[in-house]
């Protein structure tokens, strides 16, 4: 058995391009294939040369899996599969394999078009890479070959965002991707059930924060909505265009409907638009409440949010827009953030996690003066508001997975180096398993032991409960067994020895030895033989004793014992077992002669 | 392992299997042929069906019965709400059975009765579509039934089954027969399942593992395999190698078993479903051109789908593109909604269209252009927009209860109509008989896609099981087509057969079990090869079982050691691992022996020849040693000379 070996080409001690290179049983792996946001040269992507120094990467891998449809996780996906070049099967569940080509797309042509960068995968490339992926359920075992096996479980991140857990033989690793161990408004908590994986690698980003209550949370931001457009200000939200846009939807739409507001919302067009509708279908994806209550209403079809045009963002008056992406580093929400920065009147709420590097995360920040790609300085004098939505588990959820599926090893990816050493501690303690959180490129070994499995036969399963000394199954102790294991090729079964030697062809030599003893004494043969008796039931307490009708004793099913009389005062003590009983056998010997000191 | 037979219906099953100690019972189904034995159950009051003559036997001695029977059309019915036959739940104990396994929402029809009315106590499986359309067909069901005025109830006849002309007289123990559950009942049955997934590996004590997978019939729809170390127990239940809007059947999984079990073969073994699909079309379509309206007696899903798929399009092509569609059930809305939701479980043509994405079937675009309308029923708003022609799916299809008994009665009367059979659970004769006279045109096109006799024959070949198991009906070709005899299970197979309430001991002998052994105890062993690919090597270790799970860990003195001496003679307290027992193998050759004790300082050791073998003494210790053939008997009282003896005597033989 080799050891589990993990290599992070991105997401290690990093957040952006996750990318996890796992070798298992002999099989290789890789786990999500991300971009970085935070970079626009050949840093965005993770450095495939890793794995294969020129050409394909087929032959050194026997499978992808992608976790969600964040790019992030996905955003390099056409890019290794197409120009680096892999042919094996891509793995990812239903609503990430609808959903992941257009957010590709979507980056392709904010890459391409805007940019105006070249050498970048095309539509051809992104149709092409979706035809190599394999669609999975939650739940299903899906034999990758005879021996890999994968399974997805809920990660209730954003739509259709997975668990993986991976199994070969008696090894096992689960990738959490992203996950969020409590419910939301549309989707469900993470769930995976107890499979004590050797190692569980999961993601950290929210690896010191311990949050505070969602209802709280939502109640501010329905606040600091509700108070902006009071004031007359413009609020943007910065979305991606699928999963907290949603959530936030859902939120907005029931309060517009309770307080009866008249404010316009709108929804950036086309993709968004047409993301909920991915959402009507995936409904099995939601959570309880949704699936629920879908036949008598659909909760996405939004009554209050409209879709938006450009020349909105012009308009006078209050209103509250959702526009991607969501770190504003490019597209319409950057566009649109532009404009009006320079309210004071207006506000920008980020309701998720930024990369270093965006915009968004200088904001956040605090930076008030922002240089543009084109050297043009803005200043911003918006209200900037952060809201942690989204959908990570925070460290108190991380430890509830560390505790629901038991793992021998916890390896952190997806988080900041810092705040992964202060979890890392407190794995360590509570748990009292390693944890490791390896920099992009750095190996982690687990030694993974696990029993090998044998047949056993029946026979020898069931015939040695009843040799123990109560003569009741006791099926929480453990017990002795003895077999003969037989080797043929490479299967391997455990039957009783005679079994053994019958079945090779042996011809077994039984071997037996009789004992006499010649005791001086003056009781009968029956009080002599309940003397052995006690002797034996106090010293041999395990075994089971019997004593049949002609007073001989049977200790153990195997070693006998017998009384006679030999002359007028000695009695003579016989003693008989076989050579597989001969440790039990000379005790007994040894017992009788250390209580009887006449005994020769 | 026994197979407990509980349904006597082919394609309604329900078993008990007991194995490895955990008792599974295979599907729940109700059996709804009794239906036909009934005088529908009109909307309103009043009207033909209540003013039908009664019937009473006239044979002398026999109670007056012609309160509780009516007749129509020479057959006698029985007048009073209708009643199910369930399955003999009381052929064992309900609390014994650990886990349930339900097929398809067919199959599981009978669960409220099970859940409800027995001590079962069990986890039941099913796929989250069989769950949600299963809750769909059982509410449909109830709401029939129970929106029907009056309720009589009708006992006496059933003690006099032998003054009553068939086909009532044959009823099968009608005094088991129940009445339908209520709403409660299906929503505290139903709050009892577990969903799993296709090809989801689910646990049962860990002795067996059950896992679904695909059979293509419905959707959802799945064959159960259970599985040990060692077995593998199929469980085909409806099952279809065509291609319709379910995800297709799963056959890879099924390959190789110990025990098939085959059950819901087709119950229309003559009719192909694709050419009565086509016929479907043709009849609606000719009946719609003359202005008739067609009415299509149906359940709220399944093959309804693809009727609505094939229907429209069929008239779309001869210019009838305009003609409405009306789905009337309770649970119209939601069997619509559903079908959209669950692309996971549909054939990969549907699926596909969800990633443009665009609804699965095609009938939600009919819904959108107002082509398909659905009602729950004919009370909300349908009177007034009912335009004619037009094309009327609805339930139930036994013709007992549920809006299509109104529709027979307002359209029966017009030859132009026609009444489309093509659910394949009711004979169409059967069913129409308490309806007649009728003046409508009746069609029949039942549509089974379930496997048929030569699938089925085809699929053992393929799946090559070592033993099949199939009711004692598929042995023999159909009552009414005794000449067809292709209409069976290849005799080659030979099939084990059942009958209801039989119990069938099936041909599997376990030998073995799956035992970990820890790798610190399989590095320590030291085997012996017998010959070149084969070694053996004595083991000796601490078993631990849990959850069925056997571990075989290293043993150490003194705690697990058998040989735990009181205080005194407790011989060391060091922890040193058990040794395992020498067995030992071969022909002795005695006088090795004799030298090798020689060697020992022996010097008087002897060979004397006895009958069946020697003896050696040793005369100096009064120590004899008896050999023969298979054996030595060490008869020495000397402690020092017997452990030499054995030293000489391991030496002389091979051990492992």
């Amino acid at each position: 058995m080799c050891d589990i070996r993990v290599v992070p080409l991105g997401a290690g001690q990093d957040v952006g391009r996750s990318c996890i290179l796992v070798s298992i049983g002999g099989k290789n792996l890789m786990l999500d294939c991300g971009m970085h946001m935070g970079y626009n040269d050949e840093r965005r992507f993770p450095d495939f040369s890793y794995i294969n120094k020129e050409g394909p990467l087929t032959d050194y891998l026997d499978c992808v899996i992608i976790s969600h449809f964040h790019l992030d996780h996905c955003g390099a996906l056409p890019y290794m599969s197409e120009m680096v070049g892999f042919d094996g099967p891509i793995y990812m569940t239903h609503p990430t394999k609808a959903i992941c080509p257009i957010l590709l797309e979507d980056y392709r042509k904010i890459t391409v078009e805007r940019k105006g960068e070249t050498n970048f995968f095309t539509s051809e490339m992104i149709k092409s890479c979706m035809k190599k992926t394999i669609a999975m359920n939650l739940h299903q075992t899906i034999q990758v070959d005879d021996e890999l096996e994968i399974k997805a479980y809920y990660a209730g991140h954003v739509l259709g965002a997975a668990m993986i857990h991976i199994r070969v033989g008696e090894q096992s690793v689960v990738y959490t991707g992203d996950y969020n161990m409590t419910p939301d408004r549309h989707l469900g908590a993470a769930w995976i059930d107890r499979c004590r994986p050797d190692l569980l690698i999961t993601e950290s980003t929210y690896a010191t924060t311990i949050r505070d209550s969602k209802r709280c949370r939502e109640r501010d931001f329905l606040k600091k909505v509700h108070d902006a457009v009071d004031k007359g200000g413009k609020v943007l939200i910065p979305v991606f265009a699928l999963g907290r846009a949603q959530e936030l939807c859902i939120l907005l739409e029931t309060y517009w409907d309770r307080m009866n507001l008249k404010v316009p919302i709108y929804f950036s067009m086309g993709l968004t638009e047409k993301a909920n509708h991915y959402y009507k279908m995936f409904i099995t994806w939601t959570n309880q409440k949704i699936k629920n209550t879908f036949v008598q209403r659909n909760m996405f079809d939004f009554k209050h949010i409209k879709p938006f045009d450009k020349v909105y963002a012009d308009n006078p008056g209050p209103m509250v827009v959702f526009a991607t992406p969501g770190m504003l580093h490019g597209g319409l929400s950057l566009q649109i953030f532009k404009k009006w920065c320079g309210g004071e009147k207006n506000m920008v709420i980020m309701p998720g996690y930024c990369v270093s590097g965006t915009i968004g995360w200088k904001i956040l920040n605090g930076q008030r003066k922002i240089e543009m790609e084109n050297k043009q300085i803005i200043e911003v004098k918006m209200s900037v508001q952060y809201m942690s939505f989204s959908a990570h588990a925070d460290a108190k959820g991380i430890m509830q997975l560390i505790r629901q599926c038991q793992p021998s090893n916890v390896m952190l990816v997806h988080g900041e180096a810092e705040k992964m050493e202060f979890l890392k501690t407190k794995i360590n303690e509570e748990f009292g398993i390693s944890c490791f959180n390896p920099a992009n490129g750095e190996t982690v070994s687990i030694e993974a032991r696990h029993g090998i499995p044998v047949d056993i036969s029946l026979n020898l399963l069931k015939r040695e409960p009843a040799k123990s000394a109560s003569g009741l199954p006791e099926p929480k102790r453990s017990r002795l067994l003895h077999g003969a294991l037989v080797m043929r090729e490479q299967a391997m079964k455990l039957v009783e020895p005679r079994e053994a030697m019958k079945e090779l062809g042996l011809n077994e030599h039984d071997v037996r030895f009789t004992s006499t003893l010649t005791i001086t004494d003056n009781d009968s043969v029956a009080e002599m033989a309940e003397k052995l008796m006690k002797i034996f039931r106090e010293s041999a307490q395990q075994h089971s004793l019997q004593q049949s009708s002609d007073g001989s004793i049977s200790i153990a099913d195997s070693v006998l014992v017998k009384v006679s009389e030999s002359d007028e005062n000695d009695k003579s003590v016989l003693l008989s077992w076989s050579l597989q009983d001969e440790e039990l056998g000379s005790h007994l010997l040894k017992i009788i002669k250390t209580k009887f000191p006449t005994a020769c | 392992m026994k197979l407990y037979c509980l349904s006597g219906h082919t394609s309604r099953p329900c078993f008990v299997l007991r194995f490895k100690g955990t008792t599974i019972m295979l599907d729940c189904s109700l059996d709804v042929s009794t239906l036909l034995h009934f005088l529908p159950l009109p909307l309103i009051q009043g009207g033909r069906l209540c003013e039908l003559p009664g019937w009473s036997p006239a044979a002398p001695g026999a109670q007056r019965l012609d309160e509780e029977l009516c007749e129509c059309s020479g057959r006698v019915f029985v007048d009073s709400e209708p009643e199910f036959a369930i399955p003999e739940l009381d052929m064992m104990d309900m609390s014994e059975v650990d886990v349930l396994l339900i097929s398809n929402y067919h199959c599981m029809m009978a669960l409220p009765f099970l859940t409800e009315y027995t001590n079962f106590r069990g986890v039941v499986y099913a796929t989250e579509p069989t769950l949600h359309l299963g809750r769909l067909y059982m509410e449909e069901l109830v709401d029939y039934i129970q929106q029907c005025p009056s309720q009589k109830r009708a006992s006496k006849w059933k003690r006099q089954l032998n003054y009553l002309p068939p086909p009532l007289r044959e009823a099968i123990r009608p005094s088991e027969w129940r009445q339908i559950y209520s709403k409660h009942d299906i929503d505290s049955s139903l709050a009892k399942i577990c969903c799993v997934g296709f090809n989801e590996i689910k646990d049962i004590f860990g002795a067996l593992k059950a896992t679904p997978v695909s059979s293509g019939y419905a959707i959802g729809s799945c064959n159960w395999i259970l599985t040990s170390h060692h077995h593998k127990i199929s469980y085909l239940s409806g099952t279809s190698t065509l291609t319709t809007h379910p995800r297709p059947m799963e056959k890879s999984p099924l390959k190789d078993s110990d025990i098939l079990i085959m059950s819901s073969l087709t119950q229309i073994p003559m009719a192909n479903p694709d050419v009565k699909i086509g016929e479907f079309c043709v009849n609606a379509a000719t009946t719609l051109k003359n202005g008739g309206n067609v009415l299509v007696p149906c359940y709220p899903s399944g093959i309804t789908y693809d009727l609505f798929e094939c229907l429209s399009s069929h008239l779309d092509t001869i210019g009838l593109g305009g003609v409405p569609l009306y789905f009337i059930s309770p649970v119209a809305a939601s069997s619509l909604a559903y079908s959209n939701i669950y692309a996971e479980w549909l054939s990969s043509g549907k699926q596909s269209k969800v990633y443009l994405p665009e609804p699965p079937f095609p009938h939600a675009e009919l819904i959108r252009s107002n082509r398909l309308k659905h009602y729950p029923g004919l009370h909300e708003g349908f009177n007034k927009e009912i335009r004619s022609p037009c094309i009327v799916f609805t339930g139930h299809p036994s013709l007992r209860f549920g809006n299509v008994v109104h529709f027979l009665e307002i359209w029966g009367k017009s030859s132009s109509n026609t009444i489309i059979f093509t659910e394949p659970d009711f004979g169409y004769l059967e069913a129409l008989a308490p309806h007649q006279p009728l003046h409508m045109k009746v069609s029949y096109c039942p549509i089974d896609t379930s496997l048929s006799f030569s699938q089925a024959n085809k699929l053992i070949r393929e799946l090559h099981p070592q033993h099949i198991v199939t009711p004692d009906q598929y042995t023999a070709p159909p009552v009414m087509m005794p000449h067809c005899t292709d209409l069976v299970i290849d005799p080659e197979y030979h099939p084990l057969t059942f009958k209801k309430a039989e119990v069938l001991t099936l041909p599997i002998k376990r030998e073995f079990e799956q035992l970990d052994l820890d790798p610190q105890l399989a590095e320590s062993l030291r085997p012996t090869e017998v010959r070149p690919g084969l070694a053996v090597a004595m083991l000796s270790g601490s078993l631990v079982s849990r959850d069925n799970h056997f571990k075989l860990t290293p043993a150490f003195n003194p705690v697990d050691n058998p040989l735990h001496f009181s205080e005194e003679t407790k011989p060391s307290p060091l922890v040193k691992p058990v040794t395992s027992p020498t067995y030992l193998w071969g022909n002795l050759d005695v006088f090795e022996l004799r030298d090798s004790l020689h060697q020992k300082g022996l010097m008087d050791a002897k060979v004397e020849n006895v009958p069946n073998g020697f003896i050696i003494h040793i005369p100096s210790e009064d120590t004899l040693i008896q050999i023969d053939q298979t054996s030595t008997h060490i008869m020495c009282s000397n402690e020092i000379l017997r452990n030499k003896i054995k030293e000489s005597l391991i030496k002389c033989l091979a051990k492992i």
